[in-house]
């Protein structure tokens, strides 16, 4: 009975996928664009814009999928894949664009220098700025918190159950660029990093601290959604030079403004056409990204959010629609 | 913990109470004199992880110049591709009405009209949650790694069933299958089979043969020997009495494998999603990365509906008879829903309508946050309280002893609780650790994993008490233990994190939740198991309800609670990586960061490797009691 079962199940479907074969063509097409993923793979005409998991990245990501479908009439596809993952997609076909990059310059030795699988196309305009923040109330209560130098009186405010008699410093997704365990060691700092894990646990932890009056030390980027919804404050260490950060271990600045730079795979370059031409021109200030990335997280659909920004601001994106 | 459960047995008995006091006596004075020696600290640069990662480069690096393995990989690659896009097509040309009538017709025709309109409400809602496309994207992968895994699992199953030699060397892959986070392979699947559905099928694959071969030899084995001896006896082959006597004998438990096997796929949709595979799991990652549980609330109920209909109807195809028939009537019922879809898709349109749909994501959403808001104090001091006293202490005790003292700990609590062999197999595994180089955060993982499974423990006997003595509390419990099992965990995890922030107790709130159910469910049931005429003869006698569940129920029903310890563990264990994600730190973590960093590949193989083991330990020594 149960072979019969699965033997009908198989049958049906294939019967009605016989009958049904005029719509077989069109199927891949009439898959929804925001689940932007039919298993049919590459044909011509398609690119793939890898949606790595931060919002800012899902409003550029977006805006430039929008342009290449209503202005250029290109197929797009968003997988959601984190940063090294899509690295590794350009070497498979499976990804054609990162939208934004923040450095990883050994993923880039490995897949440009070495692989040759991809290439850089240019900067995306955004200055991309890690820090370590606390919340607006803190830097309003205790003023000269925001100074590295005084966080060492301050270590007891932030001691949680995670941090034995330190401090704590929250850290992210394993995934981010980190130099915390060396910036405690080396600047002498009672604190410990304690790991959250996700963007979710550096999101939430903020929200809470900032509503429920709490103190709280963490690792966290601009640009992001989340500076227009709370405020929060940066706390100064010591400035950046160029080369402080050369030697992992002996680190003791603060971390280099990123000039976010897109990557696209070498095929793309070569044959992207029109939609390579405009990922090339793409290039839009913090601000820009941030009502976009906003409007997305207050619910909008990324599309509509990106929509949104694009018919206001028709100057800004026909400069980046080749001629 | 190792130190409580020695001397717990002293305050029971008095004539026994000196050996376990004495011995334990000894374990807290050598950990008093050699606490914070021989504590193996975690060094992210050990040897043994640049090895493994070095290994991995150079799988990397000669990938290409390898071409019998290439090909071999490769040749899967497009078959399974093949079949995927083969189901989706299928299953997207019967268009929304189609598939819902075709998914009725079932229903209808495994369990009657009951369960054909359960899954016409289950696929409807997909349509109305706004989630169709993502829904069919998810049940493509998952019909595909069924059918893969039952191909591969179910004659190695029967094979097993038949050789118990078979079955001893098949038995540890499968718990290394079943306890290995996905993560820690998830890495290299990706480098031979790259991203995509592809990818995500085969990790789906790994997770859920193990309960396809297993259950397929246990119905093998559970076959009359006296039919099969009727059989030979008549001059039956071998192959007539696997096709005449075996397969229809063991069908209804052969159908619960496929059930089990359809579940254990659908909990690896979010997994799946991490490696780029299409459907719901994608939109919880998009919900996760804007910390919005409205986005993905929708999706999870959409998974836990799957999973509930295609539960309802694969359980309703094991309970019937080997011998049944399906009538005439009952073909008839399950063909009108089918037609009636069909028709329906060549009249309705192609796509479903946007405004036939229910979306709730900002009402949720502020449900959540105002939960969040108001609940903190409270579950910040619950949270505040388990840590200092429990949670802390008991990762500091693990962490500072010299880790000869803990391997002597197992030691001893393994041949007390089952004597000489699961000892030494628990020993070997925590030794088998140390060397791998992740001992810190494999001890500070355990500490995690005892205080979870206690919690587990402690909620599921009580909720399985009560559901056994209470029907109606059964049945109201049972659907929401079926959410908790299938919602994806990362759905809960979001106000988890809000209310317990970053830290280890979010971790064990998770595991919590995801491990409780098999054990209410098998306490529920070993109590029931208890003979009525025992509980009769108990209440004659004049025994309270009370004393009926301490001195009789209880005791009675002893080999399911155990077994629902096991269970418990092996459970939360599986949650041990989402736990890293929440702030746990620890192998979860370590395990996080080598899929995420391709440097660090090594230790998170490493951490993967330690879940496993401590699984195995954990598991060694908990099944012995129940044999002894």
């Amino acid at each position: 009975m149960r072979m019969r079962l699965l033997a009908g199940f198989l049958v049906l479907g294939m019967s009605v996928a016989g009958c049904g074969g005029a719509k077989v063509d069109t199927a891949p097409q009439t898959g929804a664009p925001t689940a932007g993923s039919a298993p049919a793979s590459s044909a011509a005409g398609t690119v793939k814009i890898a949606i790595n998991p931060w919002v800012g990245y899902e409003a550029s990501a977006n805006v430039v999928a929008y342009l290449l479908k209503n202005e250029l009439g290109y197929q797009v596809e968003m997988p959601e894949l984190k940063e090294q993952v899509a690295w590794e997609g350009f070497e498979t076909g499976t990804v054609d664009v990162i939208i934004e990059n923040w450095g990883h310059e050994d993923l880039k030795k490995k897949f440009i220098e070495e692989k040759k699988v991809a290439v850089e196309a240019g900067s995306t305009g955004n200055k991309g700025v890690i820090g370590w923040y606390v919340p607006k109330w803190m830097a309003d209560k205790y003023p000269d918190i925001t100074d590295w130098k005084n966080l060492n009186k301050y270590a007891d405010l932030f001691k949680t159950s995670e941090s034995g008699d330190k401090g704590a410093l929250l850290f992210g997704d394993p995934s981010y660029v980190s130099n915390e365990e060396a910036l405690i060691k080396n600047l002498k700092l009672n604190f410990k990093v304690v790991t959250g894990g996700s963007e979710a646990a550096l999101i939430k932890s903020a929200q809470q601290a900032q509503e429920q009056k709490k103190p709280l030390l963490f690792y966290f980027w601009d640009p992001h959604w989340l500076f227009s919804k709370i405020e929060l404050v940066r706390v100064k260490l010591p400035p950046y030079t160029p080369g402080c950060d050369a030697d992992p271990k002996k680190v003791a600045c603060d971390y280099p403004e990123l000039d976010l730079d897109k990557i696209v795979s070498k095929k793309f370059a070569d044959t992207g056409g029109k939609a390579y031409e405009l990922v090339k021109n793409f290039s839009w200030t913090n601000e820009d990204q941030n009502q976009v990335a906003l409007d997305i997280n207050n619910g909008t659909d990324p599309q509509e959010a990106a929509k949104k920004w694009i018919e206001a601001n028709p100057a800004k994106w026909q400069a980046w629609i080749p001629k | 913990m190792s130190l409580q459960a020695t001397a717990a047995p002293a305050a029971v008995r008095l004539p026994r109470w000196l050996v376990p006091a004495g011995v334990a006596a000894l374990f807290v004075a050598a950990y008093l004199v050699f606490k914070g020696t021989g504590t193996l600290p975690h060094d992210k640069e050990a040897p043994q992880f640049l090895a493994i990662t070095d290994l991995r480069e150079w799988i990397d690096a000669n990938r290409n110049s390898s071409p019998v393995f290439l090909y071999f990989v490769n040749y899967i690659r497009i078959y399974v591709g093949e079949l995927y896009t083969a189901l989706y097509v299928a299953l997207t040309s019967l268009g929304w009405p189609g598939l819902i009538g075709v998914m009725g017709g079932l229903g209808w025709l495994a369990g009657g009209w009951r369960v054909g309109l359960a899954a016409v409400a289950g696929f409807g809602s997909f349509a109305v949650l706004g989630l169709w496309d993502e829904s069919v994207l998810t049940l493509t992968l998952v019909v595909a790694a069924v059918l893969l895994s039952l191909l591969v699992g179910m004659p190695l199953g029967v094979w097993a069933g038949r050789s118990p030699r078979l079955r001893r060397l098949v038995t540890p892959a499968l718990d290394v299958m079943q306890i290995m986070p996905t993560f820690a392979y998830l890495a290299p699947l990706v480098l031979f089979f790259q991203i995509g559905p592809i990818a995500g099928i085969v990790a789906t694959m790994i997770y859920s043969i193990p309960p396809a071969i297993r259950i397929t030899a246990l119905a093998i084995e559970q076959v009359s020997p006296t039919a099969v001896e009727a059989s030979a006896s008549l001059g039956a082959t071998r192959w007539q009495t696997l096709r005449k006597v075996y397969l229809p004998l063991g069908r209804s438990t052969m159908a619960l494998a496929v059930n089990q096997t359809i579940m254990m796929a659908l909990s690896m949709v979010v997994i799946a999603a991490l490696i780029a595979a299409p459907g719901l799991g994608d939109i919880i990652i998009r919900g996760l990365s804007r910390a919005q549980v409205g986005i993905m609330l929708p999706a999870g109920i959409a998974i836990v509906v799957m999973a509930v209909v295609l539960d309802r109807i694969t359980m309703a195809a094991a309970r019937r008879g080997p011998h049944d028939r399906i009538g005439r009537a009952r073909l008839l019922g399950a063909a009108a829903p089918a037609v009636l879809g069909l028709a329906g898709t060549a009249v309705l349109p192609a796509q479903y309508p946007e405004d036939w749909s229910v979306r709730f994501v900002t009402q949720v959403n502020e449900a959540v946050r105002w939960a969040e808001t108001n609940w903190y104090p409270v579950t910040a001091f619950v949270k505040d309280v388990t840590s200092a006293v429990l949670l802390n202490p008991l990762e500091g005790l693990l962490t500072s002893a010299p880790w000869w003292l803990v391997a002597a700990a197992v030691l001893t609590v393994g041949w007390w609780a089952g004597g000489v062999r699961p000892a030494l197999t628990a020993l070997g595994c925590l030794l088998a650790i140390a060397l791998l180089g992740v001992w810190e955060h494999a001890m500070s993982t355990l500490s995690m994993v005892l205080v979870a499974v206690v919690f587990t423990l402690a909620a599921g006997l009580l909720l399985g008490v009560a559901a056994a003595r209470r029907p109606r509390f059964s049945a109201v419990q049972r659907p929401i233990l079926d959410a908790a099992q299938t919602m994806p965990s990362f759905v809960y995890l979001l106000p988890a994190l809000a209310l317990f922030e970053s830290t280890k107790f979010t971790a064990i709130f998770a595991s919590v939740i995801y491990s409780i159910p098999p054990v209410v469910r098998l306490v529920e049931d070993g109590i029931r198991g208890v003979p009525e005429t025992v509980v009769e003869a108990a209440t004659a006698a004049g025994s309270t309800p009370r004393q009926l569940l301490w001195k009789v129920q209880l005791p009675m029903a002893r080999r399911a609670i155990m077994l629902a310890a096991n269970q418990g563990i092996v459970m939360t264990l599986a949650m041990v990586v989402i736990g890293g994600m929440v702030g746990a730190g620890a192998l979860g973590y370590d395990v996080i960061t080598g899929f995420s960093q391709r440097s660090d590949f090594g230790m998170g193989f490493a951490a993967g490797v330690a879940t496993v083991l401590l699984g195995v330990m954990l598991d060694r020594i908990t099944t012995a009691r129940r044999s002894s």
